[in-house]
């Protein structure tokens, strides 16, 4: 026989923020509780308001199931004398099993045979099981930041105000500090009257709905992006489809009703980003582009209640957002009349970080890192690359970017635009914040690109010097999603870079500021950590773990040629000459792991296939230098291949390890000598054949 | 409804709730927080119910009186109710009701915002009251308070009575609030606006506010050394409130900003362990259930 189970957590808004995850989490420790509990069911479920977590559980079985268990006593030589009779050791087993001599069984555990009293643990009944486990699952929930209130000691997101748990018309009652879960619900705040009595599951889900709640939170915002799509449509015009607003706007309301407001058009002549800033992050509310994609002067509010009065809630909205456009009004009037490179000036009043001076110190790094990037690989101009680097902090300053930290380098783009700046220096500013985030765009300018290097090299020495590292889930600085930025950079760009020598120069420039760590430390460290995403990005190209580790073995701070190796070896390991290549490899490699010299002595030679192998390799590591410098690697693994006929002659006539250890070195010598060559590509001991 | 009569609504709103109707202290200070009503009557096992009008002072605000939203001088109301009662948003949404404002309606919204005062080594988690889209209040169950837990947990509710007196008489400006008939807002305070934006900003004397900033934490530490906490207190709220001038006159470079949070935050501390330990040698009188006042007497020293 079943139920079902239905587990409301009433409380005070809890942050919409926490609930997907409150929701899964609910889900999945229920899973795991009923499992281990031996319940049986046929689904489970969660729904989710501002006000409520619930659990619903289908076809819950009344009883959980029988288990076997299996009790280990002693062995069965301590168990019964010579005679076969039991002993005091068994007896005292049986007695604490609860169980008769007779009805132990003999079993067999690893090659000793042992007592064993198996019983069957009767399965009790659910509704006596549940009122701890629904308490088990309550104290198994965990939020970002919890809390208590009142005299109790209880953490939860908010304060807890009612638990309704009811299995099939019966209520489950357990306490948690002063509530007793019951049988009765709270509906809408406003547009419901005190506790209401719930008489089974499937009557929970209608009192919701008679009550203003649209418990459903996938259907809740069905609901509400309709409605928001009906009024933009209405207005003439699209709205912004942003999935984190909308998930919020779920979670804010019980009874969603979208609405329209407006406000003067004269707003408009402030960038639109400010616009949309103001309405998403300040008041939650959708805004509407029209036809053309220009941004209306509109914008969709959803309240938590029904449209009755709603012309009262739409005033109320319009009246605040006109507050803040007449702000945002106002801050963009006053930066336009301060030109950039005086709110650069006020950089030096900003400290960047208490190890690495101010934004001002900041800006002449990534001065001097962008200019000898841009001077070295012959990107963008010198007076291009020193003024966009001066202006690209300066809106920092700004009273916009003061109120609204998410738009730097936005506003800082309209301002230079605004001044007359050069396209390109404007464009840089902005772009020297590329990418900000997974997926976003990279810098599509030269001195744009040069200058994100700059700015993300002075990030990543700058810390590592002071010996400031991620570690964990800990990167405040977010040093990791700037050197995947790096990766990103050079690889879509294609650009020759040498990181190890970019990273030398950011070194010199943070010297004065003491570090901790010496250049070579940071150096590597950088190097190494910028490598690190190297093998992450590497990976999503689908290229395989020994290939990746087989390059990276190779030190080098120039990523496309990382990368164009790895594509390489990778197309290699079809190519039919690749069996001939690895034998030449192995062979050699094998023998001579373990000798680092590469001095082969001529004369000492004594077979024709050893001199005749020593003359060929001659030949391919002459070609071979010249190949590599233009790192045509294609030819130069086939250049080794091609030994491989020589190599399996040398070992079919000659010993190498013989008594003669002048011979012995030379033979080993000239081995590793072949082995050297692979190893200007990749360490290829790494590679899986 | 015009300004004056919502505070005695809320006055006498709150009377009816059992609060003590307390007055606004008088030393500056950023925030009803601070008076010693909330910072220190949060501490502690003892009951407090409390509310009271608190001028507010907040000299980075200031806009010379120009602009119709912000202000460097102004007011809350501070409700402390401890411990939290189990139907404090019912109290809270009738105390609106009170005021005319039918939350069925409008749209209010319980949104997430969580406070922190670093100088004050204190923090709570709770919501912005929004009402038709505009913040109203800022409720906040208390967490910690100059470094301690906060046992029992009190609930604080801090209505801008700005925000909603242009809400309730429907004013796109601050200074258009009716104080009484015939009385503005600006009447009352806008050249207070203008000569201390002046002040705040353009002729504070730094080396001046240096001193006497230096001179009230050397006074803080010699007076809280001899158990006299509230006298202590008041001169940690001046230098809380030197710093707040010393910033707006754009004195502090970020540097230096950190070091003084932490002189205040350690005043603050210093006084909040002090208190402590001063109520309980009085005995924490203010617990009338005699067996739960000597059972918190007999634990151990915190």
């Amino acid at each position: 026989m079943t139920r079902d189970l239905v587990f409301e957590i009433g409380m005070e808004e809890i942050p919409a923020a926490y609930m997907p995850k409150a929701l899964e989490d609910l889900k999945n420790n229920a899973v795991s509780l009923l499992n281990k509990a031996r319940l049986n069911y046929t689904e489970v479920k969660t729904y989710g308001t501002p006000r409520r977590l619930t659990l619903y559980v289908r076809e819950l079985n009344e009883k959980q199931e029988d288990a076997v268990i299996e009790n280990r006593g002693p062995k069965k030589a301590a168990a019964f004398d010579a005679e076969g009779k039991p002993t005091k050791a068994l007896e005292g087993f049986a007695r604490s099993q609860g169980i008769d001599i007779r009805e132990v069984t003999i079993k067999d555990v690893r090659g000793v045979e042992y007592v064993f009293a198996i019983k069957t643990e009767k399965g009790a009944l659910a509704v006596d099981v549940l009122p701890s486990l629904l308490y088990e699952l309550l104290k198994s929930l965990s939020f970002p930041k919890s809390m208590r209130w009142g005299r109790y000691a209880f953490r939860f997101a908010r304060p807890i105000r009612w638990l309704l748990a009811l299995y099939g018309k019966e209520k489950i009652e357990f306490n948690l500090e002063n509530l007793i879960s019951s049988n009765w619900t709270y509906g809408h705040r406003f547009l419901s009257k005190g506790r209401i009595e719930v008489k089974s599951p499937a009557d929970y889900f209608q009192v919701l709905a008679d009550n203003y709640v649209v418990l459903n939170q996938e259907k809740r915002k069905e609901i509400i992006w309709e409605q928001i799509e009906k009024i933009a449509q209405d207005l003439g015009g699209k709205a912004l489809k942003d999935k984190a607003l909308l998930e919020e706007l779920n979670y804010l309301v019980e009874y969603p009703t979208a609405f329209a407001g407006s406000f003067s058009p004269s707003y408009l002549e402030v960038p639109e980003e400010v616009l949309t800033t103001t309405m998403i992050e300040h008041q939650r509310y959708v805004p509407v582009f029209d036809k053309e994609g220009k941004l209306m002067n509109v914008f969709i509010g959803v309240r938590n209640g029904t449209d009755k009065f709603i012309d009262v809630v739409r005033a109320g909205n319009e009246r605040v957002l006109k507050a803040r456009l007449e702000d945002a009004l106002f801050f963009w009037k006053e930066d336009l009349k301060q030109p950039l490179e005086k709110m650069a000036e006020k950089l030096e009043n900003i400290l960047f970080h208490e190890r690495l001076g101010t934004i001002r110190d900041k800006v002449g790094r990534i001065e001097d890192i962008a200019l000898f990037i841009g001077e070295t690989y012959s990107l963008s101009s010198k007076d291009k690359i020193i003024r966009s680097a001066n202006l690209c902090k300066a809106d920092l300053v700004s009273n916009m970017v003061y109120e609204f930290p998410e738009l730097q380098g936005i506003m800082g783009r309209y301002y230079a635009l605004n001044q007359g700046e050069d396209r390109e220096v404007s464009e840089a500013i902005f772009e020297h914040y590329l990418p900000r985030f997974a997926g976003d765009e990279i810098p599509k300018t030269e001195t744009g690109l040069v200058l994100s290097l700059a700015e993300k090299i002075d990030n990543l020495t700058g810390f590592f010097a002071m010996g400031i590292k991620p570690s964990g889930s800990q990167d405040p600085y977010a040093l990791r999603r700037q050197a995947i930025g790096i990766v990103n950079i050079i690889i879509d760009s294609g650009l020759k870079i040498d990181l190890a020598s970019v990273i030398a120069k950011a070194y010199q420039n943070v010297v004065p500021f003491n570090p901790k760590k010496t250049e070579d430390e940071t150096k590597a460290e950088v190097l190494d950590f910028i490598l690190q995403r190297m093998r992450g990005a590497l990976l999503e190209k689908d290229i395989s773990y020994d290939v990746i580790d087989a390059v990276l073995a190779v030190p080098t701070g120039d990523l496309n040629d990382v990368l164009k190796r790895t594509l390489l070896i990778q197309e290699f390991k079809k190519d039919e000459k690749f069996s001939d290549f690895m034998t030449v490899f192995s062979r050699c490699n094998n023998l001579s792991k373990k000798w680092n010299k590469v001095e082969v002595d001529c004369a000492v030679l004594e077979d024709e296939s050893e001199k005749i192998l020593y003359d060929e390799y001659l030949k391919v590591k002459g070609e071979i230098e010249g190949i590599l410098d233009k790192g045509d690697y294609e030819k130069a693994l086939e250049r080794i291949a091609s030994l491989r006929n020589y190599v399996d002659n040398f070992f079919n006539r000659v010993m190498v390890m013989v008594d003669d250890e002048q011979l012995k070195a030379t033979r080993l010598g000239l081995l590793k000598s072949i082995v050297k060559l692979c190893d200007n590509i990749a360490d290829f001991s790494k590679i899986v054949e | 409804m015009n300004f004056q009569e919502i505070i005695l609504r809320l006055q006498n709103y709150w009377g009816k709730q059992g609060c003590i109707i307390q007055q606004p202290y008088d030393v500056e200070k950023g925030a009803g927080t601070m008076n010693p009503a909330t910072f220190l009557r949060a501490l502690g096992p003892e009951p407090f119910n409390v509310a009271y009008v608190e001028p507010s002072r907040r000299p980075t605000d200031g806009r010379y009186g120009e602009n119709p939203n912000r202000l460097q001088h102004y007011y809350q109301y501070q409700v402390i109710l401890k411990p939290s009662p189990d139907n404090v948003i019912d109290l809270y949404m009738d105390s609106l009701r009170d005021l005319g404002i039918d939350p069925e309606k409008h749209d209010i919204r319980l949104v997430e915002d969580n406070w922190e005062s670093p100088t004050l080594g204190a923090w709570g988690l709770g919501w912005e009251v929004w009402l038709d889209g505009m913040e109203v209040t800022q409720f906040t169950y208390f967490q910690q308070c100059g470094g301690y837990d906060c046992n029992p947990v009190c609930a604080e509710i801090t209505y801008g009575l700005e925000r909603i007196a242009m809400f309730i008489q429907n004013k796109e400006s601050v200074f258009d609030i009716e104080w009484v008939d015939g009385i503005t807002y600006a009447d009352v305070h806008h050249q207070g606006e203008v000569d201390y934006s002046y002040y705040n900003f353009e002729y504070a004397d730094i080396d001046t506010l240096i001193t006497m900033f230096n001179l009230c934490e050397k006074e803080a530490m010699r007076i809280a050394e001899k158990n006299l906490v509230l006298p202590a207190y008041d001169y940690v709220l001046k230098c809380s409130h030197l710093f707040n001038l010393l910033d707006a006159r754009g004195a502090i470079s970020v540097t230096e900003r950190m070091s003084y949070i932490l002189r205040v935050r350690n005043l603050a501390r210093m006084i909040a362990s002090e208190y402590l330990k001063q109520r309980r040698r009085l005995g924490y009188p203010l617990i009338k259930d005699e067996n739960l006042r000597l059972k918190l007497l007999e634990t151990e020293e915190v």
